[in-house]
């Protein structure tokens, strides 16, 4: 029996790297294969060479032994190959259901079709609105989106490339299910995350990238985590260390009864919102995204104003009314959850990108961009963060997912801010420089910045945070001392159930959460 | 009563090329390809089919002999600009040169007499209806034909995958690329239906509207059609409306210049254009409504990656 997929000797160059040298690998009907490797090792371009968005420059693909010469995307799903972008390949203007009718082979039936849309995600625990329109959808949901696109038809190949970095942890149970499934019946899944334990968990093989080669094939249901991220960076795992938080007397972030009602019906309310982040400690914001965290992160990063300036005061002045340049005056640096338009100009060079938001640190003088200063501030950042780009005149575009991330939290952090508001800072980023990027977090903290880290990743969230809030339905819940609590209690106000009044171990006063 | 008779239905066929032309550019615009040629297809279409009818064919073939004009120039800008990724802007100006060039060109043996007119359809029963029969239903076919294109596009866009299809192209051809869909072709067919569509448009002058022909006969109104578009913010209804504004205020100061008026007729010639574009400003003022009607990547060159 033929391989439902072989690739061999695969290469491709890009201007100064090449991100895939010489790869082989064969997957059989029904298997479940992982790629690994770290940020910028290749993978994603594997992926688009294999469904035709990309060419290589040399090798061969044969599917069910049949050679596939100079494919694109559509002769790939014509045989039977689906794909769940990393960076989404959604349309911004439509609704879901356009969305997904595009690709869809059924009749154009937009009734029938959302029905379907909204029974299937929610029995793949990841319930999705048919009706919104894509461009107001958070990352997470527009993840869902991807998914249930792909699960809609039948594949034969099913290539998901970081499916799950911003999925909770319900949906991404729900998900192994559908796939487990998916591949009794003998559909193929080549899956990519830099989630180890979840890899050990699905996966039957894995393919270890490293610089664009193949270093090595394991079996992760039989190798510990330890081996594979040896495999993946070729070290040791740098480890975290977390100093006790030193919180000012001050709040440098205080948001005190916050209502505002959504921009539309399909947002959320934020109903009576009221924490204070300090200087020297990091609050972490948990909740399933959709539940009014992008309503507050509006708020807060002067996306969006509110009439009552001092329902939010930074460093004890009222901000609530003030642009967003405004409050990066005043000390604020944020990192918003989409990297890709709204972090970063993808068509933009990387050094024009640290002018956007650095424009403080003498990047911008008399209103004119001073270029070598930009450029060295942004090779400052290549630097520090280990970014693997050909140098601060690559584009955003050109950089691998993680590095882009890599390099947006690092502009921020760059800044020194008084205040850091950040989304998802290890966002599809590999274990070696999630674990990096954490540390500087922390530092930054323990220097005196007051940080708000808004996840949806408890395990991220419980490593560095000293206290969480949880919000829910557009509430959010009274601090937690992590100290004091656990991911159980905090997963229990996640999905808005209220609790009783001893279990609640630290929050003060009632909690405002019903379902 | 009959002045009133004669505005309404000298408005009417005054919008009528407009709408063929800002239709078509309509579809092209949605798709993400910018053809400013409107000009120079509408002239190719007048001259070709006012050829034809003094060639001796029939009406309904020299009006085909327009669109296929049209396209045919337009094919020009649809190899320069989709194939060759020429810059939008260079290439559709390019092609309304030329197309004013060429038709001059052809046009220099058809000679200045008038030809006989497309004649208005006699419905039975309704043509003879008074009022209602001079008002709405003793129009040449191209005028019924316009209407009926208006409805086909806008059913077309909103309602059919094709067009969501083509308006999704129009947001992100990358996008479009990434799920399957052959972008370069999908616009090759978007240009080429434009440019038959401004062919008629011209044809509709040319047969028409005024039946001789004068070099340059389209006086600017491939580039109103282009500007009917854009300040409709993309939207088919608005196109329309647009259409008969400029067709209404076009026959108003033409009456006003007929009766005598007190104000330079420069000032009466300039109102069609300034009214339309006022009103139109005046309805799109809606921030986010546009954004959702702009086809984002607009006049931007795509090649899919390698
Ligand atoms: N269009 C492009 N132009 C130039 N370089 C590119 C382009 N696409 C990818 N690269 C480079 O190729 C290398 C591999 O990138 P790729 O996206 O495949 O990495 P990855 O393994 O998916 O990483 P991540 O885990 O961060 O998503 C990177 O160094 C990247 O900068
Ligand atoms: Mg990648």
């Amino acid at each position: 029996m033929h391989p439902r997929l072989e690739l061999r000797n695969i290469c491709k160059r890009y201007p100064g790297v090449v991100a895939n040298d010489d790869v082989s690998l064969a997957i059989q009907p029904g298997e479940i294969h992982a790629v690994l490797g770290e940020n910028g090792a290749g993978k994603s371009t594997l992926m688009k060479i294999i469904y035709g968005a990309a060419q290589a420059d040399s090798g061969e693909i044969f599917c069910d032994g049949n050679p596939v010469a100079a494919h694109n995307p559509a002769t790939s799903r014509a045989l039977g190959i689906e794909m769940v972008y990393q960076h989404f390949a959604l349309f911004e203007s439509v609704s879901v259901v356009e969305n997904i009718a595009l690709s869809a082979s059924s009749a154009f039936h937009l009734p029938s079709l959302a029905e379907k849309i909204r029974e299937l995600s929610l029995r793949y625990g990841m319930p999705i609105d048919p009706h919104r329109q894509v461009h107001d959808l958070s990352v997470g949901e527009r993840q869902r989106v991807e998914i249930v696109r792909c699960l809609l038809r039948t594949p034969k190949l099913l290539i998901l490339d970081e499916p799950t970095s911003v999925l909770t942890p319900q949906a991404v149970v729900k998900l192994f299910e559908t796939l487990r499934q998916l591949a009794a019946e003998g559909c193929s899944i080549v899956y990519i995350s830099h989630k180890l334990d979840e890899v050990q968990e699905l996966c039957d093989t894995a393919t270890v990238l490293r610089n664009g080669k193949v270093t090595g094939t394991a079996r992760p249901k039989e190798t510990t985590s330890l081996e594979l991220a040896r495999m993946m960076v070729g070290s040791k795992l740098p480890e975290m260390h977390v100093s006790p938080p030193v919180p000012s007397e001050k709040p440098v972030l205080e948001v005190t009864n916050l209502s505002v009602k959504a921009r539309d019906h399909f947002g959320v309310d934020l109903k009576d919102v009221s924490f204070d982040v300090r200087g020297g400690e990091i609050v972490g914001l948990a909740g399933v995204s959709g539940n009014g965290q992008a309503e507050l992160i509006a708020l807060l990063s002067g996306e969006r104003t509110h009439g009552r300036s001092d329902a939010i005061r930074i460093s004890g002045t009222p901000a609530a009314g003030l642009r967003a340049d405004e409050r990066r005056k005043l000390g604020l640096a944020f990192v918003p959850e989409e990297r890709l338009g709204r972090g970063a100009v993808p068509s933009h060079t990387l050094w024009e990108n640290t002018v956007l938001t650095a424009h403080r640190s003498g990047t911008v003088r008399n209103g004119l961009v001073d270029r070598r200063k930009a450029s060295a501030f942004a090779a400052g950042i290549i630097d520090r963060f280990k970014v693997k780009a050909n140098g601060p005149a690559s584009t955003a575009q050109s950089l691998s997912g993680g590095n882009l991330q890599k390099f947006i939290v690092g502009r921020e952090i760059a800044l020194q801010p008084k205040l850091l508001l950040v989304s998802q800072p290890t966002w599809g980023v590999d274990v070696g420089a999630s674990a990096f990027i954490r540390q500087t977090i922390v530092d930054l903290s323990r220097a005196g910045a007051a940080v708000l880290v808004v996840s949806e990743e408890l395990d991220e969230l419980f490593e560095i945070c000293d206290r969480l809030l949880v919000i829910c339905q557009g509430r959010v819940s009274p601090p937690l001392v992590r100290k004091t609590t656990d991911r159980e209690e905090v997963g229990l106000l996640m999905t808005g159930r209220t609790m009783s009044k001893d279990q609640m171990a630290s929050g003060s006063g009632d909690v405002a959460l019903q379902d | 009563m009959d002045l009133f008779i004669a505005i309404f239905t000298g408005t009417i066929i005054a919008a009528t090329p407009l709408i063929f032309a800002a239709l078509g550019e309509l579809v092209v615009e949605k798709s993400g390809v910018l053809n400013l040629g409107i000009e120079g297809m509408m002239l190719m279409g007048a001259a070709l089919a006012f050829w034809a009818v003094t060639a001796g064919y029939s009406m309904p073939a020299a009006i085909l002999a327009g669109a296929l004009a049209g396209a045919a120039a337009s094919l020009l800008f649809g190899v320069l600009a989709l194939t060759f990724l020429t810059n939008q802007y260079a290439a559709g100006l390019a092609l309304a040169i030329f197309g004013s060039g060429v038709s001059a060109f052809l046009g220099r043996g058809f000679g200045s007499e008038p030809i006989e007119a497309l004649h208005g359809v006699d419905f039975p029963v309704l043509s003879g209806l008074p009022l209602i029969g001079p008002l709405l239903f003793r129009f040449d076919p191209m005028v019924y034909l316009a209407l009926a294109m208006f409805v086909a596009i806008s059913w077309f866009l909103y309602r059919t995958k094709a067009g969501l299809v083509l308006r999704t192209i129009g947001e992100s051809p990358q996008t479009s690329h990434a799920i399957g869909y052959p972008v370069i072709r999908i616009r090759y067919m978007a240009v080429l239906f434009g440019g038959a569509m401004a062919g008629l448009a011209g044809a509709y002058l040319s047969v028409a509207y005024t039946p001789l022909w004068v070099e340059n006969m389209t006086a600017g109104k491939g580039w109103i059609a282009l500007a009917l578009v854009v300040f409709a913010t993309w939207r088919p209804l608005r196109i329309l409306l647009g259409a008969w504004l400029f067709g209404g205020m076009t026959i108003l100061q033409l009456q006003g210049q007929a009766l005598g008026l007190e104000v330079p007729s420069e000032l009466l010639s300039a109102l069609p254009y300034l009214a339309t574009i006022i009103v139109l400003v005046l309805i799109s003022r809606n921030r986010q409504m546009l954004a959702l009607h702009f086809p984002a990547s607009l006049a931007k060159p795509f090649r899919p990656a390698s």
